[in-house]
């Protein structure tokens, strides 16, 4: 459904990807683990468009995606939950989440009462400013607002960033509601735990290029040593 | 003592037009952290549209800002989509000396299409009527009209800006406008239709302008700073601020002219000095930045 | 013992280059010996635009305070030359430096206001004190109120100097107080470039740089921002105060509105610094020679030829930021004033 070939992305003169292939099928939920710096960001952020790709890098569905705004793939259905949350410091948590729906077409599994359902802490804080939150109810409230778009892809870029592991797994709790709707995941995790747990596939990164792939059953510890920090 | 209550309601009244001038100004600042150079000769522009509403179609200057609004809309949505969203980013020079070339561009056309000459907006008897509030004070009918109509439009652009959708993808795109396109929020259209929006604005100050005093095409850069005076007084982000704001310079001209007719611009710019130095970030800002 | 290494500054054709511009200079020093006077009189208004352009570029392209009110101290060094030479008796080029000098003074309190706001409000903050300088200078009565005065023939007549050119050169009072001021213009100009590039040289040259860049990571550094910018800002004041001070003298007639004219000492002032290049130290001399030729074939065309100015800005900043020596220097490599540090390893070529 969605692929990358050959996708690599600058910041300025410094390259930060060199040719990453990867590929997410309908329904599945992929994980990139790897360590800082490694390209993980980047890789979601070319994907959705805030950084430039070569073209036809890219493919939705078959069709490049490359050189579109990222406001137009959002509208395309695939949704970015940003690291560090970025939740909207001037709207309130139910605005931060109606935001969300700003760009989504009629009719979808996700609204309001349903977010609310599956993060009942974000109910009782609806009206609070969003930076007013702990950082795990910030979370959620980005991930509530990524579904609020009901999008076919979601990315999460870190959500386990900075949380205690108590909170991490509230939040990766939610995870199975999400895939029972049929949206395929792509997530960016620190966390090769949680990452493991939930993923039907793995990608490791490591300075800018896979150096592994494969399903977390059959894949060793010492493969992903390696592959994590490199030889 | 009834001459001192007196210029406290002209300064009133008048603030109501100095925060007609500066709400748009405001609400772009507030959206897209533009400073529009040419801001006050915008608001002179549309004041000529309106006075070539009025006497191609023989209308009273009301129906004619009605008539002008829409189209005044339509311009601030193409000037910002064509020319302004290129200058937006991080350096600020850009958007200051485009929106200055601008100014100047505006002035001499409008100078070439109309002259120098004083033009006015007449409304009849309406501009000379007063209502008598007993003590020997009365407020003019059109003064009286400017404070509310500012007041609505203060009320409209909240309303706009926190009870709709449309609002909140403002203040998401004001807040953070990378995380807003993620959001399926387009960011060019979005600082267009802030324009529009403060064109409508700014129609409605020129409505006013033109009918309460002459005006010719070289007035607008003191519009502009009685409007940039306003905002920085009300401070950045608050649109009541800037009634506020607009109030007190008003006030302070209204006090200063009584005290001698020279003084009376002096007078504002001081009082907008002091609160400069007393209060750098404004009487009411935001506390988010 | 290693070898250490260094920071060098020049070029490698400095030598060349400052061979070249000292020759320029001698033979601007001799111009008015053989050249007509309407040419020594455009010149004039070149060198004053030209220092003019230098002190904005300073302040906006190094310091990064973009300010559309520096006409006040235009308009503050008119009005004092015409108080100092009219009221206190002084010779007029003594006016004019002393005229710079409290023209930096009036900087502190206007920098103690104007540096409370940021960005665009600062630009405009400082025409709004500008336009408190021309309403206050307005109530002047002694020096004509809103309508200004003229300078008396006792001052212009007698300008240090004159009685010496008129025996030399064997010219009118008038044309030898012409070249006077030409001489004195020319200093300026030279005088403000010659500044400019020493300051850009030192250490204060780098730390502006750092500010322009990041103040966080300047200030992280070392530099104290505050005093940097505040420096920078009084430097530029008493230096455009001594060239106003200079127009006026030139003018001898002066008003409000024309000593804070937006138009003439920041408008064009701007526009030439942008065409030609702006946070370069040849642009202004690129962007006042462009300048110059557009006002003398097109000034005629009045609000269009505005217009046209008007347009030539916009276009400008949305296609050619860098201005003709932005595009000419990185398409070339040429660089006249060399300011750029490098690393000279042992062993390098020099």
């Amino acid at each position: 459904m969605l692929e990358t070939r050959g996708l690599t992305a600058f910041y300025g003169d410094f390259q930060a990807l060199y040719g990453i292939d990867a590929a997410l099928a309908q329904g599945e939920t992929v994980a990139i683990i790897g360590a800082n710096g490694a390209g993980k960001s980047t890789f979601l952020k070319a994907v959705t468009g805030l950084l430039p790709s070569p073209p036809g890098a890219v493919r939705l569905d078959g069709a490049p995606i490359g050189g579109l705004a990222p406001a137009r793939i959002t509208r395309l259905g695939i949704s970015l939950v940003p690291e560090g949350r970025r939740l909207f410091p001037s709207l309130s948590v139910e605005e931060n989440l109606l935001i969300g729906g700003y760009g989504r077409a009629p009719g979808g599994y996700w609204n309001l009462e349903r977010v609310y359902a599956l993060f009942p802490a974000l109910a009782e804080r609806r009206r609070a400013p969003g930076p007013s939150l702990s950082g795990g109810q910030q979370q959620m409230a980005a991930i509530g607002r990524a579904l609020m778009a009901n999008p076919r892809i979601l990315l999460c870029d870190e959500i386990s960033l900075g949380l205690a592991p108590i909170v991490i797994r509230d939040i990766y709790n939610a995870v199975p509601a999400i895939k029972a709707q049929g949206t395929s995941i792509l997530l960016v995790e620190q966390d090769i735990v949680q990452a493991m747990a939930v993923a039907d596939r793995v990608y490791c990164f490591q300075e800018g290029r896979v150096s592994l792939a494969g399903r977390p059953s059959e894949l060793t510890r010492e493969q992903i040593h390696a592959a994590y920090f490199g030889a | 003592m009834t001459a001192w209550l007196d210029a406290l309601l002209q300064g009133i009244m008048l603030g109501g037009l100095y925060a007609l001038f500066a709400a748009g100004l405001s609400l772009i600042f507030g959206i897209m952290r533009l400073v529009n150079l040419a801001h006050g000769d915008l608001i002179v522009l549309a004041a000529f549209v309106v006075l070539v509403v009025t006497t191609a179609l023989g209308l009273d200057p009301f129906l004619a800002a009605l008539l002008a609004a829409p189209l005044l809309f339509a311009f601030g949505y193409a000037l910002q989509f064509i020319l302004l969203n290129r200058t937006l980013g991080r350096d600020i020079l850009p958007p200051l000396l485009v929106t200055f070339g601008l100014s100047i561009i505006v002035q001499n056309g409008l100078l070439e299409a109309f002259s120098a000459d004083s033009r006015r907006l007449r409304a009849g008897s309406i501009e000379t009527e007063s209502l008598s509030l007993g003590g020997g004070l009365a407020v003019g009918v059109m003064p009286l009209l400017t404070l509310a109509s500012a007041v609505l439009a203060i009320l409209a652009l909240n309303f706009l800006f926190y009870r709709t959708s449309l609002g909140r993808a403002f203040r998401a795109t004001s807040d953070d406008p990378e995380t807003a396109q993620l959001m399926g929020i387009d960011n060019k259209r979005i600082f267009a239709l802030a324009m529009g929006v403060a064109m409508t604005v700014v129609a409605v100050a020129a409505l006013y302008l033109g009918m309460r005093a002459n005006f010719d095409p070289t007035i607008g850069p003191a519009r502009l700073i009685y409007a940039f005076e306003a905002v920085i007084i009300g401070g950045l982000g608050s649109l009541w601020g800037t009634l506020a704001g607009g109030i007190i310079i008003g006030l302070a001209q209204t006090i200063g002219a009584r005290i001698d007719p020279e003084w009376q611009i002096l007078a504002g710019h001081v009082a907008f000095l002091i609160v400069l130095v007393l209060r750098p970030r404004g009487l009411f800002p935001r506390a988010v930045d | 013992m290693e070898a250490s290494y260094r920071v060098s500054i020049g070029g490698r054709y400095t030598r060349h280059l400052a061979l070249a511009g000292a020759l320029v200079v001698a033979l601007l020093v001799a111009l008015p010996a053989f050249a007509a006077r309407s040419l020594i009189e455009d010149l004039i208004f070149v060198f004053y635009m030209l220092a003019l352009a230098q002190y904005w570029n300073l302040l906006a392209g190094y310091a990064g305070l973009i300010s559309v009110g520096q006409q006040a101290f235009v308009g503050l060094g008119g009005y004092l030359l015409f108080a100092l030479a009219i009221m206190a008796g002084l010779d007029p080029l003594v006016a004019i430096v002393l005229a710079g000098v409290i023209a930096g003074l009036l900087a502190l309190p206007t920098a103690f206001v104007v540096f409370r706001l940021r960005g665009a409000y600062f630009a405009i903050g400082t025409w709004v004190v500008a336009e408190v300088y021309r309403l206050v200078l307005a109530q002047w009565k002694q020096l004509g109120g809103g309508t200004g005065t003229s300078l008396p023939p006792e001052i212009t007549n007698t300008v240090s100097g004159i009685e010496g050119v008129k025996a030399l050169f064997d010219v009118r009072t008038s044309a030898a107080r012409d070249m006077i001021l030409y001489w004195a213009a020319l200093a300026l100009a030279a005088g403000t470039v010659a500044a400019v590039y020493l300051i850009l040289r030192s250490r204060h040259g780098l730390a502006l740089a750092a500010i322009r860049d990041s103040e966080p990571a300047a200030a992280s550094a070392g530099v104290d921002n505050f005093r940097t910018k505040l420096s920078v800002y009084v430097a530029t004041a008493a230096g455009t105060g001594m060239v106003g001070a200079l127009i006026y003298l030139q003018k001898a007639r002066i008003s409000p509105d024309s000593a804070f004219a937006v138009l003439d000492w920041t408008a064009y002032v701007i526009l030439i610094v942008v065409i030609g290049g702006i946070g370069t130290i040849e642009g202004p001399i690129i962007g006042v020679l462009v300048f110059y030729l557009l006002q003398s074939y097109l000034a005629s065309f009045g609000t269009w030829y505005l217009i046209l100015l008007g347009a030539l800005a916009i276009v400008i900043m949305l296609f050619a930021p860098k201005g003709i020596w932005g595009y000419v220097s990185e398409r070339f490599g040429l660089v006249l004033f060399p300011i750029r540090r490098r690393l000279v390893r042992p062993g390098d070529a020099p």
